[in-house]
Order: C-alpha cells, then structure tokens, then sequence
C-alpha cells in the first residue's frame, strides 16, 4: 500500500519535472536560459599529492588559481555580447595517477558538465586526457607537455593544442650553443650526459644522443639512473673523471638540486654546465645555496619584457611566490588564449577551438600570439642563470635572447 | 676503489639512521609502522622551519626536533596503538592490524603537510661543504649522518646489552608472552620502545633534510627503503640495521660506478633477494 503511494507521488513528481522541462526547453529557445547562466564552470584534474605534486604545484596549479582570480576580480569571463560571467572552479586531485586521471575528466565531462576543461600536469598525463578530451568535444590547451610528436598529435586530435615544444627543439637549441663555444675554442668535443630513467629523462636523451652526435660531439659518458636515486657522488665523480667540458643533465627537480649540492661540494664545475627542470625554479638559487651564476637549463625569460615583468609581480602577489622561468609563463599564456576566444565566440567549445587555432592573441608572451599548427612555437628554449635571473639566451643573442655567458664561473 | 668505499658508507649512513627507529619500533614494539616515513618528512618539514623561519642552526633543531618525535609517537601509542595491542589475540594479529592503523595515519600526518606545506618540492642548504676524508671529498652534512648514526648505534647497543633497561627492552622483544612474569611491565616498554623508534624517525628528518629535497608526499620512499634495511638486518637488531644500511649504500655506490647507475635498485634488491634466501629473518635476526 505504502509503495503504490510512493510510486504514485513519485510519477506526479516524474510529471513535474517533465513539464518543467518542457517549459525550460520552450524557454531556452528564446534565450532565457542563456541569461539564467549565473557562471562559467571550469573544472580540472590535477596532481595535488603523489610524485607529480611537485610539478604541478610549481608550474601549473598556481595559474589557474592566479588566472581564475584575475578573471573574477575582474567581473568574470567576457562573453561576445559583453556581458561577463564568474568563473566556478571544480578541481580534482589525480593522486598522481593516470587512471585517476581518467575518471576524473570523465566526471568533469559527463557528471559535472562543466563549460571547460583545464589539462594535467605532465606529458604522460595530457596524452591520456587527450583523446578523452576529444572524445567529448573540449579543446585541449596540453601545457606542460613536452612532446616531438605534437604534429601528429594535432592530426589525430584537431582540438588538442600543444605550448611547450618538443625535446628535440630543446636540445637543437642548446646544440646550436655548444657549436659555437666549440668553434670558438672555449670547450673540448667531449660530453657527459646523465638522465632520469623516466618520462622526461628518456625523451630528452633520445633526442639528444643523435642531435649531439651528428653536431660532431662525443658524449663520453653516458647514463641512466632510477627516479629515486638520492646520491650523486659517484656520478659526479665519474662525470668529472670523463674530461667532458660539457656536463649534461636530464633531470627532475629533486636530482637538479642534488646534482647541484654535490657538484658544489666537490668542485666540479666544467664549463658548460647544464640541468633539468627544476634549475629554472625560482628557489633554485636558495636551494644550491651557492653562485648558480651560469647554470644552463631549458626555458628562460626575457628580463627586458615588461608583460614578463608584470605577470611575475602578479604571481608574487596573488599566490606568494614567484612562477619558475620556464612552463609557467606558457601555462598562463594558454589560459589567456582561452580566454580572449570566449570573448569571441562564445561559450561554444568547437567555435573556441576554431578561434585558438586560428586566432591572434594578446598575451604575456607577446601582443601578437598565435599558433602555428595548433603548436605555440614561440618559446625560449635555453636558458642561464645572468646576474641572479634566470634569462634566455642564444649563441650571439638578440630578438629578446641574452648572449650565453661561457665558461661558467666558479660555484663560489 | 677507496673513494667510492668512502661515498658507499656515506651514502650508507642515511640508510642506517633512517632504519634504525624502524626496527626498534618493529622489534620490540611489534609495530609495523607504516607512517614512520612521513614521521621523517614531517621532521625535516619542521627542521626546514626552524632554519629557515627561526634561523635555528638545524643540528641544533635536533634536539628540538628528536624529543618532539618522542612525544608524538608516544601519544601515538597511547591513544591509537594501545587498544590495538590490548585486543589483539597474538603477535600476527597486532602486526596486520597495526599495519592498516599506520596505513591510515600516513594519509593523516600527510594531508597535514599538503594543507601546511602544499605539494611542492622543498630544499634548503645547510653545511654542504667539502670535507675531505681518506682523500675523498664529501658532503659534510651527510658526513653528519654517517656520524650520527654510528654514534646512536653505539649509544643504542651500549643501553641494549648494558643496562637493565635495555635488557627489559630485549626480554620483550624476545618473549612478549613470558615477560609479564619477571613483573616486566610490558606495555610500558613497547610504549617507550615505539617513542624512541619515533624521536630516532625525526631526528634522522632533520639531518636527512640537510642534503635532500622532500615534498609532503615522499614518505613512502624512506618507508620503503627502512623497510629493506630492516628486514635485511633483522627485525629489532640496531647492529643488523647499522650493517644492513651500510651494505645497501656500498652495494649502490660500487654498482653505479663500476656497472651502470641505472642498476642500482636492481642490485638493491637483488640483494635483498638473496639473503633473504640463504637467511630468511635477516643478517643478525634469531630464528
């Protein structure tokens, strides 16, 4: 008896709630619900915990919270007819996960329905979230991913767009650097190279090991260690045994400092001394605890820039600490792409991945940013630490690039 | 040869204090603790405040530090370790139900940090200076960990086989069951047993986060690596965890220089592998 009276408030309610439908749906069709959008609901996976934490807690979490706050405090994202809308966050963490990321954009796709999506952090990551992110039709600004098959990437999935190069740009740059210091005489033909046996570890070495080589270098040592490892002395040691003028590093954060501690401790310091991410965060300095004066690593700013200059004094301000020289600055420029395309287009999401493809934009990266192939290339891809900054530089500098400075000085 | 002798018991030294509490807390408390390397984490955290908030010297932040270890794991035990060990039928059951109790505990002290610390990488530097030994260079801030950890060792044995302290402290490591009636007051030993694991827990933080970057969520590694030397030792032996580290750090340092840097945790555990074929509870555990 109690059921069939439940059943039967429950379809009154069923009938309810379709009528109300159908008079939202009468409505939508005259706008009425597009002026009843109280907000834009912009959601993201990211690594809060786990391994990946550290990444993305420097380069890409604290601008979209910096960009979110900007946009609210300045009345909310503007739409084509002017109006403006806040900006609602829905943010998970991934725990450092793949399949957490996953589930994550699933739900952000298909439960929370939210307007945008914002990538992960890492190339591993935004590579399982791309076709996902296709699948459902949201445009997919991957910015801290480091990848030579972007072109590819961009055929498979047309609403996918890539903002930090791949590694074999990174090493031909730094290639082009090490050429001119040897023709000039300042540095043997010798490299020593390790690398991180992991992600960016792997693809950078592979992209540097035929780069080097065809450049007419011989890279003397050469090896690999595990993500964990913690000490470096017999590294450093045999690295220093080698002879090599050129010290190269594919490393993540933790070994970038370690390397650094033990190169100081024992003196090594070759001419060239170049390391991985982490040598472009701004606590790199504090953490050598030495004259980092000539370290070289990937990435770089352009002191002289003024829209640089403003975006760092507003990280500092905002989140309470400086963005590092490298991801960071493309990160925020991706956000402002999306940005500037909602101005345009609306909330529609093809209509917006149509405008970033094709679209000129006003960033901090320059007034007239545009993509080239769905790929930003404008990009600093070799950096030194010059007087307590760490800039971009080039063999003979110019066009926003610094001259490298070599030999590097002592670390004292 | 000799230098990388001298970087292998550096290197070894970290592994050693670090493993040190572990086995005590494993041997005689019967704890399995889980959350020990978070407890490391949390007291190079605290150490990196200290220094870099209170400029205190961060050798002397351990004696802020280890004692503040103390306390924790000793309310630790009191409040969440003792109805376990009260309830539980016999050792085997302690020992799962202590390890899902720390499990949990290690996402509380690290949710803590994330809230406190965020996730990102910390690092400061702090007497990362050459110290020449034997004719090789070190570092000297692990040169401290090397020391300390030999000196605890010592000062662990010397009360251990010594005193009648450490002789009530081995009574219950060996027979939990019988100790009770030499009127050995049982609990009172593991609950101390458990706090000195834990101030060793921190005051190896602090000099671990000397030379090496943390982050909030990197608790598991050191879990991992006490784990090894732990088992390697022999569960409840400092000398066996002393040796055990020791060995792992020369077998790391020989195996990258002389084999290939990317073999080292092969070579870890294929050491690891081994003895525990040829001795199942360790290098200096009784059967």
């Amino acid at each position: 008896m109690k059921n069939s009276f439940s059943e039967t408030i429950h379809s009154v309610r069923h009938l309810t709630s379709c009528a109300v439908a159908a008079v939202a749906l009468a409505a939508g069709s005259t706008g009425l619900m597009a002026q009843e959008r109280e907000s834009v609901t912009i959601g993201y996976v990211i690594s809060k915990s786990g391994p990946n934490a550290g990444g993305a807690d420097m380069t890409v979490t604290p601008n979209y919270e910096l960009w979110v706050q900007e946009v609210n405090a300045a009345g909310g994202l503007t739409l084509p007819d002017g109006s403006q809308l806040p900006i609602e966050v829905i943010a998970y963490d991934d725990r450092s996960s793949a399949e957490e990321v996953v589930r994550g954009i699933e739900r952000l796709a298909t439960q929370d329905e939210v307007d945008f999506i914002l990538p992960p952090w890492g190339t591993g990551f935004n590579l399982a979230a791309a076709p996902l992110l296709a699948r459902f039709g949201y445009p997919h600004l991957a910015g801290a991913a480091v990848t030579d098959k972007a072109t590819e990437f961009v055929e498979r999935w047309d609403t996918s767009f890539w903002f930090m190069g791949g590694s074999a740009d990174y090493v031909s740059a730094f290639t082009d650097v090490l050429v001119a210091e040897r023709d000039a005489g300042r540095i043997n033909n010798s490299i020593a190279m390790v690398s991180v046996a992991d992600g960016f570890g792997i693809d950078l070495v592979k992209a540097a090991r035929p780069t080097f080589e065809e450049a007419g270098f011989e890279i003397v040592y050469d090896q690999s260690f595990p993500p964990e490892t913690s000490d470096f002395a017999t590294i450093i040691g045999e690295a220093s045994n080698s002879e090599a003028d050129t010290f190269v590093a594919f490393s993540y954060p933790p070994h970038t400092f370690a390397l650094t501690k033990q190169s100081t401790v024992v003196g090594f310091n070759p001419p060239v001394y170049y390391l991985g991410v982490g040598a472009a965060f701004p606590i790199f300095p504090g953490v050598a605890g030495t004259n980092v004066e000539g370290v070289m690593s990937l990435g770089g700013i352009d002191p002289n820039n003024a829209l640089n200059a403003a975006y760092r004094a507003q990280h500092e301000e905002l989140i309470g600490r400086a963005p590092d020289y490298w991801g960071s600055v493309l990160i925020y420029a991706s956000l402002q792409m999306l940005e500037q395309s909602i101005e345009r287009v609306g909330l529609d999401r093809a209509a917006v991945a149509e405008e970033l493809s094709t679209g000129t934009f006003s960033t901090v990266l320059g007034e007239e940013t545009r993509l080239e192939n769905n790929q930003l290339r404008a990009i600093n891809w070799v950096g030194q630490w010059q007087n307590g900054e760490f800039v971009a530089v080039s063999p003979e500098g110019g066009n926003g690039l610094a001259a490298v400075q070599l030999p590097k000085p002592d670390w004292e | 040869m000799l230098e990388h002798v001298v970087n292998g018991l550096v290197l070894g030294g970290t592994y050693a204090l670090v493993a040190m509490g572990l086995t005590i807390q494993y041997g005689i408390a019967r704890i399995m603790n889980l959350s020990f390397g978070d407890t490391i984490i949390a007291a190079c955290f605290a150490t990196y405040v200290l220094f870099s908030v209170f400029a205190i010297n961060p050798i002397l932040a351990l004696l802020i530090v280890g004692p503040t270890g103390y306390v924790f794991n000793l309310l630790i035990y009191r409040f969440i370790m003792k109805p376990l060990v009260a309830r539980a039928p016999d050792e085997g059951a302690l020992e799962v139900d202590s390890i899902l109790v720390t499990f949990g505990l290690l996402f509380v002290i690290q949710g803590v940090l994330l809230v406190m610390f965020g996730g990102g990488y910390t690092s400061y530097s702090f007497l990362n200076s050459p110290v020449s030994m034997l004719g090789t260079v070190v570092a000297g801030n692990r040169l401290v960990a090397l020391v300390l950890s030999l000196t605890f060792g010592a000062v662990l044995v010397g009360v251990l086989y010594r005193t009648r302290w450490g002789m009530i402290l081995r009574a219950v490591a060996t027979a939990p069951q019988s100790a009770p009636l030499f009127g050995i007051d049982t609990n009172r030993a593991a609950r101390t047993a458990f706090a000195v694991g834990g101030a060793l827990a921190a005051t190896g933080g602090g000099v671990v986060s000397m030379f090496q970057t943390f982050t909030a969520t990197a608790g598991v590694v050191f879990t991992m690596k006490a784990l090894i030397v732990v088992i390697l030792g022999g569960k409840g032996s400092v000398p066996g965890a002393i040796v055990a580290g020791l060995l792992l750090g020369l077998v790391e340092t020989f195996v990258a220089a002389y084999i290939d840097p990317g073999l080292t945790l092969a070579a870890v555990y294929t050491v690891f592998l081994v003895l525990l074929l040829v001795r199942p509870n360790g290098l200096f555990g009784k059967a």
